[in-house]
């Protein structure tokens, strides 16, 4: 890795990650792409999320779907871990609460497949300091 | 895909559906099926939107129409006008109530909602183990700009007019606690991130470090310019497996960036930072205790005066400060002090991070402004008492803070404000409590914490604490005297009064606290002999109400005691010497003979 040595540097990544903060597909065509983050931090790992994140990456290869599924922080809504949230290409990022293996299925099947929505939504409630 | 040109998301919060909002769900989609509609429009239930008060709740997309206070009896409305016609149902639509503006588009609703993320601004957005996305989200940014354009004075100027307070407690002005560092000369100086969260229900700091880490380390280098600091570490609980492997990750990815390291942004500034584990000692969360524990000594804490900014670690000026305040650093700087200043009230600006835990429906992490009311934070954002309790109390601050009732709803969340109240800020822990908790009971379990964790220095603590957490025993197992009450506070304010640090300066707190706003419940407990909550074991007893017994033999037979005797089909009668008061019998109990006294 080279190192950064001014704010040029640094815009420069900050470039090529932009317009969509994705691991390990930045060189694709990003806006395309479905993204999935699932939420992993100590208390969503004890309500099961490693084993939704390992079902959904399992099952979008058997289904052949191409997405990307990273892991990412906490989300806050602790009485709904596992949550995760997905983002279809040209629409807003989706929130999905409770997401154990069989709502993984479901959100898979009619969501991330089809566009449609499924019960479980958590909107957000909070002001972003970015927007 | 299933092309819905349009979706309804019905509210499916527990406050949105205790005003029917599962009926208004089923209406609306026999409305849209009855209207031929199924391939158009489709109903879908989400979590609570976080506006309670205006419940039930719906949220039309594409659109972005949010319509409030719907009735099952509004179903056939909107999806006849909305729906088909395209026409928006305007006495539906949120109305503002200060200045009476109807809000059309949802997205205007944003400047409704009660919290704004600062210090969490990442948590859950990126993938923690990539300093690539921090980086995306303007990372490093902030400590690229200070170290390339401004002096170390500049900096501390900012932070000191951004009004910003540590968030571990206390409040001290953050920015003049870094210029008091860069003032005491020396060449050897440390910056020191107090990871060691204690309080019980909360998990603030743990949550910003595993969803955030470089956001500390960003803000870590950035107070080492400013104080003249070229070591940076981090103290935080072995506990805590996770959040240290992805600080570890993040140290090290920041190293291969150049972002630790020798030469930072080739101007001549070194700065590094490595990790010391504690044993999860509560005490160690005090600066003193938490540098002798860093220094390989016992987790004990010191006189202040000197204070760590003039003699820390090693002896060496020191700068300590909260996971949550450091994360709130960078954003201060890429933003600026007016915006920062603009939230919060006149004496704390910013956000808080509360952990809000006990029986609220939405149990989470969240940040809000500082002087949002406590009813908006446990009605609004928490969504309310759960299965429809009162509201008895809360917690805030941990077992060093204080219990607020029901006639502290409205105040203001702000250092000032809460410490009036007889409660502060703590580090952000609180706790709901509703109509089955015994106050007697909350303030026994957290002496009972302190107790625990007091590290033995100091005999007001040590000892006071001890007598404190009896007597509170001897009430709850009806063993109390009236002169009880009076002992608990002299004792109490002894404690406070002579303890060596903040630990045994506050253990009293929820005791006394507890006894000014509950005085009732311990009068019950000691004159009456009774829990009005139910929870003190010992002051009830499993009786049987003889009209009510058929003498079916099934609470025998559950007792795991053997307290329980008497024939078949005649009145059952339970032995109180041998009963553990477990409620077997009651759960079991087809007749409700079996009663609680």
């Amino acid at each position: 890795m080279a190192k950064i040595t001014n704010l040029e540097d640094l815009r420069k990544i900050r470039q090529k990650m932009q317009p969509e903060t994705i691991s390990g597909h930045t060189g694709k065509d990003a806006a395309k792409l479905i993204r999935i983050k699932v939420a992993m931090a100590t208390c969503s790992i004890a309500s099961g999320s490693r084993e939704t994140l390992n079902y959904i990456v399992d099952e979008l290869d058997k289904r052949n779907l191409e997405a990307t599924v990273t892991q990412t922080g906490c989300m806050g809504y602790c009485y709904a871990e596992p949550t995760i949230e997905v983002t279809l290409p040209d629409r807003e990022p989706v929130l999905f609460g409770y997401v154990d293996v069989k709502k993984a299925d479901e959100i898979i099947e009619k969501y991330v497949k089809g566009g449609m929505l499924v019960d479980g939504i958590i909107p957000v409630n909070y002001k972003r300091i970015d927007e | 895909m299933t092309d819905f040109k349009i979706h309804l998301l019905v509210c499916g919060g527990t406050n949105c559906r205790s005003s029917r909002s599962s009926i208004l769900a089923e209406q609306l989609r026999a409305e849209i099926k009855n209207q031929g509609l199924d391939d158009y429009a489709q109903v879908v239930t989400t979590g609570c939107f976080g506006y309670c008060e205006n419940g039930p709740v719906i949220k039309v997309i594409p659109d972005n129409t949010i319509y409030t206070q719907v009735r099952p009896e509004d179903a056939e409305e909107i999806v006849t006008n909305h729906i088909v016609k395209g026409r928006k149902v305007n006495r539906l639509l949120y109305k503002d109530p200060r200045t009476d503006k109807i809000i059309v588009d949802a997205r205007e609703m944003e400047t409704y909602k009660k919290q704004i993320r600062i210090a969490l601004r990442n948590c859950g957005v990126i993938d923690p183990e990539s300093i690539d996305e921090y980086i995306a989200k303007d990372g490093y940014t902030a400590l690229g700009k200070v170290l390339t354009t401004m002096s170390p004075e500049e900096v501390i100027q900012i932070i000191k007019r951004s009004g910003l307070r540590g968030r571990g407690g206390a409040g001290f002005l953050t920015g003049l606690k870094w210029e008091l560092t860069r003032q005491t000369p020396g060449k050897e100086k440390y910056v020191v991130c107090n990871a060691d969260e204690g309080d019980p229900g909360a998990f603030m700091d743990r949550s910003i470090l595993e969803g955030d880490p470089h956001s500390i380390i960003e803000a870590m280098a950035i107070n080492g310019y400013c104080t003249g600091a070229s070591q940076g570490l981090v103290y935080i609980r072995a506990e805590y497996p996770l959040a240290i492997d992805r600080l570890r990750k993040a140290i090290h990815q920041a190293q291969e960036y150049g972002m630790l390291g020798a030469d930072i942004f080739s101007t001549g500034f070194d700065f590094d930072i490595s990790l010391r584990f504690g044993a999860g000692a509560f005490v160690c969360g005090e600066e003193t205790a938490l540098i002798h524990s860093m220094e390989g000594g016992r987790g004990e804490p010191t006189m202040k005066p000197p204070f760590p900014s003039v003699k820390g670690f090693l002896g060496k000026p020191t700068n300590v400060n909260n996971v949550e305040t450091f994360a709130n650093v960078p954003a201060i700087i890429n933003k600026g002090t007016e915006w920062f200043r603009s939230i919060g009230t006149e004496k704390s600006k910013g956000t808080k991070v509360f952990a809000l835990a006990g029986k609220v429906n939405n149990v989470g992490l969240i940040e809000v402004p500082m002087g949002i009311t406590l009813r908006e934070v446990i009605f609004e954002i928490g969504g309310g008492i759960k299965n429809d309790k009162k509201f008895k109390g809360v917690q805030i601050g941990g077992p060093s803070g204080g219990c607020l009732t029901e006639k502290h709803l409205d105040v203001p969340i702000d250092y000032e404000s809460l410490v009036d109240a007889g409660a502060m800020m703590g580090s952000g822990g609180m706790i709901i409590m509703d109509e089955d908790d015994c106050m007697v009971d909350v303030a026994k379990f957290f002496l009972d914490f302190t107790v625990d964790e007091s590290c033995g220095k100091c005999t007001p603590c040590r000892i006071g604490n001890k007598r404190l957490h009896e007597l509170l025993i001897n009430i709850t197992k009806g063993n109390g005297k009236e002169e009880d009450i009076e002992r608990l506070i002299n004792l109490g304010n002894v404690i406070k009064d002579t303890s060596l640090c903040m630990l045994g300066q506050s253990a009293p707190n929820p005791v006394l606290s507890i006894l000014e706003n509950f005085i009732e419940e311990y009068e019950a407990h000691i004159r009456d002999k009774k829990c009005p909550a139910g929870v003190c074991k010992d002051l009830m007893k499993y009786e049987i109400v003889a009209e009510n017994c058929v003498g079916c033999t099934a609470c025998a037979r559950a007792c795991p005691v053997g307290a329980i005797t008497g024939e078949r089909k005649e009145v059952h009668y339970i032995d109180q010497s041998l009963c553990i008061k477990c409620g077997a019998c009651m759960d079991r109990c087809k007749f409700n003979a079996v009663i609680i006294n």
